[in-house]
């Protein structure tokens, strides 16, 4: 089946009243996240390159919301609020970004390579398309293993040209499997628009190419985005078969932090798109279906004392220990085959590779 | 925008100009380019974001708007496609010059370069060649983490039919990229993140170019030779001073300049004069420069050695995270320092 369908326009449905405040305090506490994660960047405390996902928090949400328990979950570099989302606590995130032992990698990943097995979080994945494929293998092993769960793979606009994208989409849809390739289209790969890269703009459409069913909806939507995840994902668990879901929606800040982000777009864009603020929408919805100015201030307070609680946890957090560099770089067993290479080691090594939990 | 920022008082040439000024190493870089760009219409840059960006690392800021949107590229995240794009064109006779944002996103491209741009001329029986180059930086610091923090030249430089540039200093950024642009063989020039800011001295000539396959004695000394090429020759170098003054060593530090044609004449003669040798890189060692020039130097050198050649680069881990790690695991003074002191039997 090839279809390919825009539900920008279809109305969500109504959820509780709770579960719509405890959805919006996740929207506030993935946008609080960011820019605390911003604050501590510029301080010098975080490194690395530091990609912020404010403005984007609806479609995180939605769709993370939309994965059942043993759904897996695969992102590029941009992935603080997909961590959140999935339930990784704000503390682990923030003690990985300033790189401690109770990072959710354990100091060594940082912010482009957050990871949580518990949560069926399979990375962080930091080479533009280098997460398609693997997710393709990994939707490819629920298959065989006859699991009732699919993969939720997120990417950026940018990733649609480069070969790993069209060489996943074919296999996905040739072997039938389980994944929903969720691209979020923010407007910009780095400083470049989606028209100055992509001979076809309307990226949902390039699904057809391989047989796919494409889907475009309003990425700033929370619920639009989470039904149509939802459904999309159904369909993966049940029928065996991909999709791919465009959400549009807008990055606030540069590519990363270090970038100012005015380079290639004017602020006025900025703002424009500040007036459609997911969080805002989000906001004027609760109020409008009777959540009072006091319940809102309750959970930003909330919000804050969470966000403040994880920098301190990751501040008190030890560093990882030095004389376990190479720890894990093999698998447990694997230091008697290298035992050979041990003798005259001329530089370094013995200190730093073997003498450090190689392979145990 | 003025190519060069922040020149001092620079040295007169005999007709009265200015023959050298102080700027960045990618100042310089990017005067090769303007320069380059302006003398051979045949020549044009493409990769991410080099136009209305100016360059992820700033080197083609500028050249957008002086030379327009055909003559600089901006390209989609296609690694694979735009490099071997370079490849067809230069095989008609363009001479392309391919920015790859880091040395990490090359590997996309590797069938194209290595499969393909390496063996053209020799494949087809010399009717065509591929006057190819390819800028991108190597290296690590920062905390880039495991994917962001390569130095893949070593493999790059085993294979025959590619040139492999490596300058540690403005001058040679110059040099060694206009030699590049000019050459008719495709050549991968690394540049360094590291030292994209560091200042020198660089000819303004715009015919200067500093020949591929010279190395450089960067410092001359007696008592071991420190062989390296890009930041791990700016390290060396700082490495060089520190045993001047603490332990009264003088080393000689030879920068390669060139990985693949290697000057394995002016190692050897360098080794042949201090009778030790210390080979650095900011890869790792296993299979890398260090042990492509440990075999040639004892082979050259092997009735002239007083020790075994040492070897130091970075920790044989995909580089993490953490600060501490990260420290622990580059190739920092220390570690050069020790292999020097253990070289001459000091520790
Ligand atoms: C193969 C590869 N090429 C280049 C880069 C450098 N790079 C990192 S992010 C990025 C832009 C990606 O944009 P997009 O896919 O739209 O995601 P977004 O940043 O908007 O989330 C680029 C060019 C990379 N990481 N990997």
């Amino acid at each position: 089946m090839s279809s390919a369908t825009d539900s920008t326009s279809k109305p969500g449905v109504s959820v509780e009243r709770e579960q719509r405040l405890a959805s919006y305090e996740q929207l506030l506490t993935i946008r609080q996240f960011e820019t605390e994660a911003e604050r501590q960047y510029k301080a010098a405390r975080i490194g690395g390159y530091c990609h912020l996902s404010s403005g984007q928090e609806a479609t995180t949400l939605g769709a993370v919301s939309a994965m059942s328990e043993d759904d897996l979950l695969v992102t590029g570099y941009r992935c603080h609020g997909f961590a959140i989302a999935r339930g990784v606590p704000c503390e682990r995130v923030m003690a990985e970004l300033f790189g401690r032992r109770d990072g959710c990698a354990g100091g060594r990943g940082g912010s482009m390579h957050l990871f949580d097995l518990s949560r069926r979080f399979y990375g962080g994945w930091g080479i533009v398309g280098g997460q398609l494929p693997l997710a393709t293998g990994l939707a490819l092993a629920l298959k065989r293993q006859g699991r009732a769960a699919a993969v939720l793979c997120e990417l950026g606009d940018g990733a649609v040209n480069i070969g790993a994208w069209h060489e996943s989409l074919n296999l996905a849809s040739l072997w039938r499997l389980p994944i929903v390739y969720l691209l979020i289209n923010n407007d910009f790969g780095m400083g470049t628009s989606v028209e100055r890269a992509s001979a076809e703009p309307a990226l949902y459409r390039r699904a057809a190419a391989f047989r796919m069913h494409g889907e475009r909806v309003d990425g700033n939507d929370l619920d639009r985005v989470a039904q149509a995840t939802g459904r999309l994902l159904a369909r993966a668990r049940e029928e065996r078969l991909p999709a791919l879901l465009e959400a549009l929606t807008y990055r606030y800040r540069g590519h990363s932090v270090a970038d100012a982000g005015l380079a290639y777009r004017t602020r006025e864009e900025i703002a424009a798109h500040l007036k459609a603020d997911p969080l805002e929408r989000f906001r004027s919805m609760l109020l409008g279906i009777g959540v009072s100015e006091q319940e809102l201030q309750a959970v930003a307070e909330r919000v804050q004392q969470r966000i403040a609680s994880a920098v301190s946890v990751a501040e008190q957090s030890p560093e990882p220990d030095v004389a376990g560099l190479a720890r894990g770089v093999y698998a447990p067993g694997s230091a008697k085959q290298f035992a050979r290479m041990l003798p005259g080691s001329a530089f370094g090594e013995r200190e730093l590779v073997f003498e450090s939990g190689l392979g145990e | 925008m003025s190519a060069v920022e922040g020149s001092s008082h620079p040295p007169q040439g005999p007709d009265g100009q200015a023959s050298s000024a102080v700027m960045s190493y990618r100042e310089a870089l990017r005067l090769a380019l303007r320069e380059e760009l302006a003398r051979d219409e045949r020549v044009f840059v493409m990769g991410e974001e080099v136009g209305l960006f100016e360059g992820s690392y700033k080197v083609t800021a500028g050249l957008l708007s002086e030379f327009g949107a055909d003559r600089v590229r901006d390209t989609p995240i296609s690694e694979e496609g735009f490099l071997g794009a370079g490849v067809g064109a230069a095989m008609l006779g363009e001479r392309p010059v391919v920015e790859i944002m880091t040395i990490n996103f090359l590997l996309i491209a590797m069938d194209q370069l290595v499969n393909h741009a390496a063996k053209i001329r020799a494949m087809f029986g010399g009717q065509v060649g591929c006057p190819l180059v390819i800028r991108t930086p190597n290296g690590a610091g920062n905390q880039l983490t495991a994917q962001h923090s390569q130095s893949f030249e070593g493999w790059f430089a085993s294979v025959p039919g590619l040139k492999v540039l490596a300058p540690a200093n403005p001058a040679d950024a110059k040099g060694l990229l206009k030699a590049a642009i000019r050459d008719d063989d495709p050549v991968l020039v690394i540049e360094n993140l590291p030292i994209y800011k560091e200042k020198g001295e660089v000819p303004l000539d715009p015919d200067h170019v500093t020949p591929i396959g010279r190395a450089a004695v960067a410092r001359e000394g007696s008592d071991v030779t420190l062989v390296a090429h890009s930041f791990a020759t700016v390290r060396s170098l700082a490495v060089a001073e520190r045993l001047a003054q603490r332990h009264g060593i003088q080393a000689e530090v030879v920068d390669l300049r060139s990985l693949r044609p290697l000057d394995v004449q002016t190692v050897a003669e360098s080794v042949s004069k201090t009778n030790r040798a210390v080979c650095v890189e900011e890869g790792w060692p296993s299979y890398g420069v260090s042990a492509e020039l440990a075999a040639r130097i004892q082979n050259a050198c092997f009735d002239d050695l007083d020790a075994p050649v040492e070897r130091v680069g970075m920790a044989e881990v995909p580089l993490p995270y953490a600060k501490n790690l990260e420290l622990a695991a580059l190739p920092g003074e220390e570690r050069i320092e020790a292999a020097v002191l253990h070289s001459l039997g000091q520790a």
